[in-house]
């Protein structure tokens, strides 16, 4: 009880301190001439470098999903409805969250170490020196090439997915190819790529905040760094989660 | 002139700087000197607006940084050159890009990005390291790429923190001849350095830093000569007991 009341306020200081970093960023928008030449570049590197991991994780979910669907409805429902939990599924959640988790520490820890060495080795001071805000130079093309990628590879995650679900299910289950479409077009909705492709946009866009913040705020040598990376990644996949929550009670 | 008046900066529970005064007359190098962790690197920090003074006032040509807004800042960063301990490249870069940054912020044409880029590696003498990456470089290279950095952005004040920290004798020999070359181009140097031969071959000025506070400045020639046995201890280099017992701890 006393740790959770220490806890509180050293929380409530993290969130406005984080709040007030990020308004300072998306001030920093404005900057486009400064961040216009390195969008397409971290577009590449934080998004196209992700999809292998993405659809390795998403073939997997698939042929789970479609296994463990067939296990809930024999004897119980139509086994078409495996398209119909598999397609859902996917796409309103594990396609989503599970790429998210995976981009949170491929990405999140990737920019927070690479941002944390270039601040403990005063490159971003060089920065500043060189009249350049770092939020604008460094973080800005970050977070807004996660907010515009992660939806991309989520998007091919869930196809992947599905497609996975329907070879498992054509193949390791007693399901025709007729009815594993039946199912999943029979409760399919648009509502359900959308709002899985918004949660991305903001999984994305968290991800790459805390990488940003807690890398060109990291402190002391190579242990500083370490520490800022790790915190980067358990931050992200917070925030993960709490979002995931919040477009739950927001959009459904 | 760089003039800095009863500054103040902690860190935590930890004071550095305890009200520091400091004039820097245009067209000179004034060298500050003094122990380890007594504050000298964030009083450039505070000079160029990296760091904000707890108290007093940092005033660059009149202007007090410390009341700047994000545009004045960057106008006030357009004017000083900063030569890092690290370097600071970027190590993504290559020679020519670190050098081009600065320069392409200032809204310079590629032609002459390009001509400045060769000056300024012709003065360090590295005028084929262009496409080299800072990895590829040795620690002096790197140094004389920083001081390039430096000076293609024609600045009227360049602040050099240890510029011949780590560098062998001659390297550091002509780290120095480049902090005259400089100054005789006119640019106002501050140079933070514990080489006793660099600060009194490159410098004109010497102050000492220490406790927070300037202990003595005097033109270089005096200093030399002084009688502040904390100065002549430092500058002697002479573990004297007593004295020793004095210095601030780290």
């Amino acid at each position: 009880m006393q740790r959770t009341a220490i806890a509180a306020p050293q929380w409530g200081r993290f969130v406005a301190h984080v709040g007030r970093w990020t308004l300072g960023a998306a001030r920093a928008l404005g900057d486009i001439a400064t961040w216009r030449s390195h969008l397409v570049v971290q577009m590449r590197r934080l998004g196209v470098d992700s999809i292998p991991i993405a659809l390795f994780i998403a073939v997997f979910t698939g042929i789970v999903l479609a296994l463990l669907s067939s296990y809930i409805f024999t004897g119980a429902s139509p086994l078409y409805f495996v398209g119909a939990l598999v397609g859902k599924t996917v796409m309103m959640e594990l396609g989503p969250v599970l790429t998210g988790m995976a981009l949170a520490g491929r990405v999140g820890a990737n920019i927070a170490a690479e941002l944390g060495t270039m601040k403990v080795t005063e490159q971003v001071d060089a920065l500043e020196t060189l009249a350049y805000d770092p939020r604008s130079y460094l973080a800005v093309p970050r977070v807004l090439a996660a907010t515009i990628m992660f939806p991309i590879v989520t998007a091919f995650a869930m196809a992947v997915g599905v497609l996975a679900g329907w070879i498992t299910a054509v193949n390791l289950l007693d399901l025709s190819t007729q009815e594993f479409w039946k199912g999943l077009r029979q409760f399919y909705q648009f509502k359900d790529v959308w709002f899985g492709l918004v949660k991305s946009a903001s999984f994305g866009a968290a991800v790459a905040l805390m990488g940003c913040y807690k890398g060109l705020t990291a402190l002391g040598g190579a242990e500083g760094v370490g520490a800022a990376t790790t915190r980067a990644v358990v931050l992200g996949c917070e925030s993960i989660l709490v979002l995931d929550a919040f477009w739950a009670l927001v959009l459904l | 002139m760089i003039e800095l008046r009863e500054v103040h900066k902690a860190f935590g529970t930890r004071e550095i700087l305890r009200g520091l005064s400091l004039e820097v007359p245009e067209g000179t190098n004034t060298v500050i000197i003094g122990y380890s962790g007594t504050g000298k690197s964030v009083m450039l920090k505070c000079i160029v607006g990296l760091l904000q003074p707890d108290a007093g006032e940092v005033a660059v040509d009149g202007d007090v940084v410390g009341s700047m807004d994000a545009d004045e800042l960057v106008r006030l960063r357009g004017k000083i050159g900063y030569v890092f301990q690290s370097a600071a490249l970027f190590d993504s870069m290559t020679v020519d890009e670190n050098i081009a940054l600065g320069l392409r912020r200032r809204g310079l044409g590629d032609g002459e990005i390009r001509e400045r880029i060769d000056e300024s590696l012709g003065v360090v003498g590295l005028g084929d390291a262009g496409e080299k990456f800072p990895s590829e470089l040795s620690g002096g290279m790197r140094k004389r790429v920083g001081v390039a950095r430096a000076i293609a952005l024609k600045p009227a004040y360049i602040l050099y923190d240890e510029p011949t920290t780590g560098l062998d004798p001659v390297t550091s020999a002509v780290m120095d001849e480049l902090m005259v070359r400089t100054r005789d181009l006119g640019v106002t140097g501050v140079i933070v350095t514990h080489d006793m031969r660099s600060a009194f071959t490159a410098g004109d000025r010497v102050a000492m830093l220490y406790e927070g506070r300037i202990r003595q400045v005097g033109a270089a020639a005096e200093m030399r000569e002084t009688d502040d046995p904390v100065v002549r201890q430092f500058i002697e280099g002479r573990p004297d007991a007593t004295l020793s017992l004095r210095r601030p701890e780290r």
